[in-house]
């Protein structure tokens, strides 16, 4: 199941397809594809546990596509810098341990952004990603919704990540909901800040 | 996260907030001239920036842009550097505040070479507007003297919850320098909801000014916890409130009343204040 979403304020040229793997078994083999460099396996791969919501991991998407329109990136390519904008310092290795895929990961989100204005991916297309990623992916496919990524996110590990124990405005906050919609919006926040 | 949201409230009077067609004189930061769902509207117009209603990610989340456009006639290389502290300085403060738990919008994304701020859209209007309207219906209902404590605890209430967020400001280190009942939100809370800042609502009334203050505007902010500083933010807000409402100018001491409540060493800041206020009227007695 590979969702294409289509961003507000991005240039029509690009298209950004996302898909959600449960129950992963062969993360050892995606990570070292990462690791290899392997160009048909250009893909952000997310280690799911590190997201909150939708909101939170486009708004990774979005402002790694702001990056790369202002000619700022600071990896190699927009699914790496994706990874990176999830966290909120600019340590990039850091990153790709922390919100990448480990060769533990249980549960996958995979972006892949379309450029038809690319030569590289411009004979790629929404189908031939999919194939390519229910052939080499090993896990369940779910649905990209808040419901199915809300059962896989790890809050204490977001908490810490983002130095977040201790932020006076969540301490006020009794109702659970309510205390991780504000986490979210901290979060996503503090991503906006990184690197500037 | 979406609800129907009522038209945005212009800040300003009608007759300074340029229509959306006119917009488009204006150059648009390059964010805005990609395509989205429904366009851009433009909020006002300011000497420094320009403050948009648009979408952030998704057709179902609002969002306010505010776009610093780069001044010709001004040094490309400083003009850069200026317009890019300005965004970052604002966008600063904005996560800070939040995180801290000053009622604030969201800093959603930063994009410092186009000058572009995007942040969440506060429903509701301009403080400004509600108690403007509360007043002229109170005059209606024939009340012709000033407002007082004794008004109900409608107008009281909300002039708490003003000292109360402006405390939480200073509180947490942050001057805002342009204190005024245009630079607040009030936002209505959600139905059946406990509003999460910590206010109640403390009204009966109309409901007219129910809701909950969320400071904006930190363009001309900084961080800093100089009692000296503090006490000319509340100084200007005092001198706005007071030209803005006039009819309830009385009313400031209860923003001041729960302004002292949230921090320890607020009476200081009240306290130079005073002196402020004697700085202010013999300059206005020589001028
Ligand atoms: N986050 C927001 N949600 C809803 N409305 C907003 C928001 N931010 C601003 N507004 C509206 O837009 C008006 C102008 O915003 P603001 O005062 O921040 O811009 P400005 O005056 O152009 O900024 P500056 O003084 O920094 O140059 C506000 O008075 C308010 O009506």
């Amino acid at each position: 199941m590979l969702e294409t979403i289509h961003l507000e304020h991005i240039p029509h040229t690009l298209s950004i397809h996302v898909a959600f793997y449960r129950n992963v078994t062969n993360a050892s083999f995606l990570h070292s594809q990462l690791l290899a460099r392997n160009a048909s396996f250009e893909y952000a791969l997310i280690d799911a546990s590190t997201v909150i919501s939708r909101f939170h991991l486009l708004a990774a998407v979005y402002k790694s596509i702001t990056v790369e329109l202002g000619g700022n990136m600071k990896t190699p390519n927009i699914h790496s810098e994706i990874v990176c904008a999830l966290s909120s310092n600019n340590n990039i290795a850091e990153a790709y341990r922390r919100y990448g895929i480990s060769p533990i990961s249980k549960d996958v989100l995979v972006v892949k952004v379309l450029n038809t204005a690319h030569a590289n991916t411009s004979d790629l297309t929404k189908e031939s990603t999919e194939t390519h990623l229910n052939e080499h992916v090993k896990g369940e496919s779910v649905e990209f919704s808040d419901e199915e990524i809300a059962k896989t996110t790890d809050w204490s590990k977001l908490r810490k990540y983002h130095k977040l124990n201790g932020a006076a405005g969540l301490d006020d906050i009794t109702d659970m909901d309510a205390k991780r919609k504000e986490m979210e919006m901290m979060i996503v926040s503090a991503m906006a800040l990184r690197g500037l | 996260m979406t609800t129907l949201l009522p038209l945005p409230v212009p800040a300003t009077p009608a007759d300074e907030v340029e229509a959306g067609a006119q917009s488009h004189q204006f150059p648009l930061p390059q964010t805005l001239n990609y395509p989205t769902t429904t366009p851009p509207t433009l909020i006002t117009q300011g000497a420094e920036g320009r403050l948009y209603k648009t979408t952030y990610l998704l057709p179902s989340i609002p969002c306010a842009l505010k776009h610093r456009p780069s001044k010709p006639y001004r040094h490309p290389i400083l003009d850069q550097r200026l317009t890019r502290h300005r965004i970052l300085s604002e966008a600063r403060i904005l996560q800070k505040c939040r995180r801290e738990g000053v009622p604030v919008p969201a800093l959603y994304a930063v994009d410092e070479g186009t000058g572009v701020l995007i942040m969440e859209w506060i429903a509701g209007a301009p403080v400004r507007v509600p108690v403007n309207e509360y007043l002229r219906k109170r005059k209606a209902d024939g009340l012709r003297e000033a407002a007082t404590k004794e008004d109900g605890e409608e107008l009281v209430g909300l002039m708490r919850r003003i000292g109360r967020a402006v405390g939480r400001l200073h509180k947490v280190g942050i001057v805002h320098g342009d204190l005024t009942t245009s630079n607040m939100m009030l936002r209505p809370w959600d139905k059946g909801k406990a509003p999460v800042n910590g206010h109640k609502a403390d009204g009966e009334g109309n409901g007219l000014l129910d809701g909950e203050i969320v400071i904006i505007d930190f363009g001309l902010a900084s961080q800093g916890t100089q009692d000296e500083d503090r006490a000319v933010d509340l100084y200007v807000l005092e001198r706005a409130f007071g030209s803005t409402h006039p009819r309830a100018e009385g009313l400031f001491e209860v923003v001041l009343d729960a302004y002292r409540g949230e921090f320890k060493t607020a009476n200081i800041v009240l306290k130079k204040l005073e002196d402020v206020r004697m700085r202010g009227r013999k300059r206005s007695m020589l001028g």
